[in-house]
């Protein structure tokens, strides 16, 4: 099966989404991502959505899931890049991400997570 | 709801049997949409209400169709997609509707936040018989 690959970059792990994810697909990155950030010890997960012109309930969830176990697993997540249209789309579904940092591109989002580190 | 004068100008077919085919749809549904000349947030809007109704579609209805209607009311366009399941049915409906309420594992926002999402919502349900939904957006003039 197809794999979304992460990047590691110091104590960060990066992930940028550049296709259509099918379900089972965000559920194997929520489990590579968790086994990463203990293996590499990582205090820090960014993913990058910019790819994705659609998130809908079962994406959303996946991302705010992820950082839920990244916090319980020590490190911090941002989300960076996402579409405005996926912005609007997501709020009218009824899903805020609530707990989610998010930044508004990767070079904003590393800083972020560089800041909250120190 | 009136669909007095509206004329189906053309229908796709997508059968709905594993997480791949969502996929498949979300991505005819966006190229039609395009061809219509709907905005980036109709088309986003529309295509994220697509996913909502097939992933419900695969999980609680065991996988259907979908069809995707184009539709002309005079001057007016717009988009029909219409989900058909044989599975176990919504034996309550306006619970199912509400936000947060699920049978499954889900957020419980799929119907609701489709329905939220489109112009045009219908539902139909019988339960051990199944499931049909259908959403319309009409492009903004």
């Amino acid at each position: 099966m197809d794999r979304i690959p992460i990047l590691r970059m110091g104590d960060c792990l990066i992930v940028a989404i550049q296709v259509d994810m099918h379900d089972r697909l965000a559920i194997a990155l929520q489990d590579d991502l968790t086994a990463r950030i203990v293996k590499d010890k990582a205090k820090g997960v960014l993913i990058d959505i910019s790819a994705l012109d659609i998130v809908d309930s079962f994406i959303g969830r996946m991302i705010s899931n992820t950082a839920a176990m990244a916090t319980v697993l020590d490190a911090q997540t941002v989300v960076v890049g996402m579409q405005p249209s996926v912005a609007i789309t997501l709020v009218e579904l009824g899903l805020t991400l609530t707990g989610v940092r998010t930044a508004l591109d990767v070079e904003r989002g590393m800083a972020l997570l560089k800041q909250r580190q120190r | 709801m009136n669909s007095f004068g509206v004329v189906v100008a053309s229908t796709v077919e997508v059968g709905l049997r594993s997480d791949q085919e969502i996929v498949k749809l979300r991505q005819i549904v966006r190229d039609e949409a395009i061809a219509q000349g709907f905005s980036l947030v109709d088309q986003t809007k529309f295509v994220t209400a697509a996913s909502e109704l097939a992933r419900n579609t695969l999980l609680y209805g065991g996988g259907g169709d979908a069809t995707l209607n184009v539709l002309l009311n005079g001057t007016r366009k717009g988009l029909r997609l219409t989900f058909v399941d044989k599975g176990q049915g919504i034996p309550d409906i306006e619970r199912a509707l509400q936000d947060g309420f699920t049978s499954g594992s889900g957020l419980g926002l799929g119907l609701g936040g489709a329905r939220r999402l489109c112009d045009e919502f219908e539902i139909q349900s019988e339960p051990g018989k199944g499931t049909t939904v259908s959403i319309t957006k009409w492009k903004l003039r």
